[in-house]
């Protein structure tokens, strides 16, 4: 063999870089990345309004998205839940969800703690769901962008792409993200895309029997939800992690976490 | 069964979907890649820093690191709930994740460790191939084929050659260094750039993960080195009995390595705890909102794991066993495996125990690892998988030995 270290480097990088060419050509989307990325929807921003004042914590939100989304009933998972806060006159407070209050709240105790309502100062329900940040944490981590953001704000998963690795749930300040027990991917709401992108209420909207949660667009003036974010005083949720949530919440107490 | 649930008990008031979803594999995944690091900073301390005294224990180290190499990602790939989808890392690499960064920087220091062991090997790759001409027989003719391709067609054994070998080997492994500083560095940057975990939620988090990375790539090159001396010193003593002189020169040269690289083992370990230390006291002082959930993780839930376990028994133990006179290779082994334990519990209490508590601040999870695997996940994610990860290396060890032989030691 005569062959010159020289020459075989020099004919082996010049290989490496002809190989590389058509390779660095290619950019492989995966189908709803592409979607997503062609889809316009300039004109609309997707935002949801919560009133803490007039939710009663029956559940009928969690049990209407888990039919809607085939999220399965009875595991310990939900896309939506309804936490209940009881604050008592020594200034603790107590939280519970059982089921994620998919069945209500259907006990008197509390985290099996029985409080007597003398003892109560205040107590009320939050309905939590993912809040389709405008700067995600999860979109930013995910390693192989099957996490992605839609036009309209919305964050989706592109269940056919996700490697499972669960680095979206370590970094989503709200834990609104699972594992679904049936595809073995993160999962988490979508706002009901499916049916919002349709003209639709989101499932647990439309199942909400007080109109404490609501969906909007943001980008229209007119929209009475985007009304009363714009006109009335509304908070969010862990608002110092700098993730812009767009889920707004009427009456949010100091003690919600 | 939902993921996470069959390790997972709540307390308190946890949100519905949190659980354990990082469990034992993504602590052995710091671990060993903390391992590849540290065993080619220890090689390199020769090959850039020209450290002579520690010449036997490079190329060891350095062909250690490289059956490491494969073991950094098996448990990321065993942690994974779709596995045969990891590829999609190198499909899809999403560059704003710290994830994605892996495939990348993992194939360089691949690459990097692959070529240096090349220049180290060459000439013995020659050396063979003239040695095994002519030799009949299907064992030396698949060998002899073996070292003609691993030799890549470079047969010039002149000084001249072996010289610029020499300089190839230096300049690959001082590119070598910051890249193994940079793989473990961003391992520990993918917990620390974890914004909603109060715990992993540091700037400190990379550098003291490559602290402890190199205390432990160097104790365990340490240990196994250790292991094969003395059986080479026990088959010495079995073939030609306890007083001969090679026995004497295998222990000699024993001895002289494992005091040299013992203190930088030490040195690497005051490095590491301190960083700990100021990081804890850092948080303690700083008193965040979530001061007051970490505080009794750290003091009450997880004390023993990290106070007793971890700094007690994996740092302040061994320290003591370094630092007292006379080091015998009893003691010394004992200080080893007490810093290979107390790296691991430092892993274990940064991933399980960043997990322990709710991201409400109301409650905790504990986990309860897997011992006796049911089903794939428990087998995977348990006792099985972590024992799996951590044999390979040495089975790997075991067959590239054959091939690239780095413990000669010369004949008395």
């Amino acid at each position: 063999m005569s062959c010159s270290r020289r020459k075989f480097l020099k004919s082996t990088l010049s290989g490496t870089l002809a190989a590389s060419v058509p390779v660095s050509a290619l950019k492989i989307l995966s189908p709803s990345e592409s979607k997503a990325a062609t889809t316009g929807t300039e004109n609309t921003r997707w935002g949801f309004l919560i009133d803490t004042k007039k939710c009663v914590g029956c559940g009928m939100c969690v049990k209407a998205c888990k039919n809607e989304n085939a999220v399965p009933y009875d595991a310990p998972v939900t896309r939506t839940w309804v936490e209940r806060y009881v604050v008592t006159r020594d200034g603790r407070t107590h939280i519970d969800s059982p089921n994620g209050a998919r069945d209500g709240f259907t006990s008197q105790k509390i985290l099996d703690q029985e409080i007597r309502p003398e003892e109560i100062n205040k107590t009320f329900f939050v309905p939590k769901l993912c809040n389709q940040c405008e700067n995600p944490a999860c979109v930013q981590v995910c390693p192989v962008g099957a996490t992605y953001q839609t036009g309209d704000g919305v964050v989706l998963i592109d269940r056919t792409w996700c490697i499972g690795c669960g680095y979206c749930i370590m970094a989503c300040p709200y834990g609104v993200r699972f594992f679904h027990p049936v595809f073995k991917v993160a999962d988490k709401c979508t706002f009901c895309y499916h049916r919002i992108s349709k003209g639709l209420p989101t499932a647990c909207v439309q199942a909400c029997p007080f109109g404490a949660r609501k969906i909007g667009n943001l980008m229209d003036p007119d929209d009475p939800v985007t009304k009363i974010i714009t006109t009335e005083r509304v908070a969010v949720l862990k608002d110092e992690y700098g993730t812009k949530p767009q889920a707004f919440y009427i009456g949010l107490d100091m003690n919600v976490r | 069964m939902v993921h996470g649930a069959e390790w997972t008990q709540k307390t308190l008031f946890v949100y519905p979907n949190e659980f354990i979803y990082w469990s034992i594999q993504i602590v052995m995944y710091p671990y060993m890649t903390g391992l590849v690091a540290g065993a080619f900073v220890l090689s390199s301390l020769y090959h850039v820093f020209g450290q002579k005294d520690l010449k036997e224990m490079a190329r060891f180290s350095l062909v250690f690191s490289l059956c490491l190499l494969p073991v950094a990602m098996m448990p990321l790939l065993l942690h994974l709930q779709q596995p045969f989808r990891g590829i999609n890392v190198m499909f899809t690499p999403h560059f704003t994740s710290a994830i994605a960064a892996f495939g990348i920087v993992f194939s360089t220091y691949a690459a990097i460790v692959a070529t240096e062991i090349w220049f180290v090997y060459r000439v013995f790759f020659v050396e063979q191939v003239h040695a095994l001409k002519g030799k009949e027989g299907f064992a030396d003719n698949f060998k002899r084929i073996l070292y003609l391709v691993l030799s890549l067609g470079a047969f010039d054994l002149s000084e001249e050659a072996a010289a610029k070998d020499k300089r190839a080997i230096t300049i690959m492994a001082s590119i070598g260094v910051p890249v193994a500083g940079f793989l473990h560095g961003y391992a520990g940057f993918i917990f620390g750039s974890v914004k909603a975990n109060a715990l992993w939620m540091s700037p400190l988090m990379p550098v003291i993960f490559i602290m402890s990375a190199v205390v432990s790539g160097i104790a365990l090159c340490m240990l196994t080195y250790i292991i094969i001396m003395e059986w080479k010193k026990f088959k010495a003593i079995l073939a030609r009995g306890r007083g001969d002189e090679r026995v004497k020169v295998i222990r000699g040269v024993e001895m002289e390595v494992m005091s040299t690289t013992s203190r930088y083992l030490m040195m690497f370990l005051v490095a590491a705890i301190s960083l700990e230390l100021l990081d804890l006291i850092f948080r303690g002082y700083t008193q965040m909102k979530s001061w007051d959930i970490l505080r009794s993780v750290m003091f009450e839930e997880d004390f023993v794991k990290i106070f007793v376990l971890q700094y007690g028994l994996g740092n302040l133990v061994p320290f003591i066993l370094l630092l007292i006179p006379g080091t015998t290779i009893k003691r010394l082994v004992i200080a080893l495996l007490l810093v290979l334990y107390g790296v691991f519990m430092m892993r274990w209490n940064v991933v399980i125990g960043g997990q322990a508590f709710s991201l409400s601040f109301e409650g905790f999870m504990h986990y309860h690892l897997p011992v006796i695997p049911h089903n794939l996940e428990t087998f995977k994610e348990g006792v099985a998988g972590a024992l799996m990860v951590v044999a390979t290396p040495f089975i790997l060890f075991w067959g590239i030995n054959k091939i690239l032989p780095s413990l000669t030691v010369k004949e008395g």
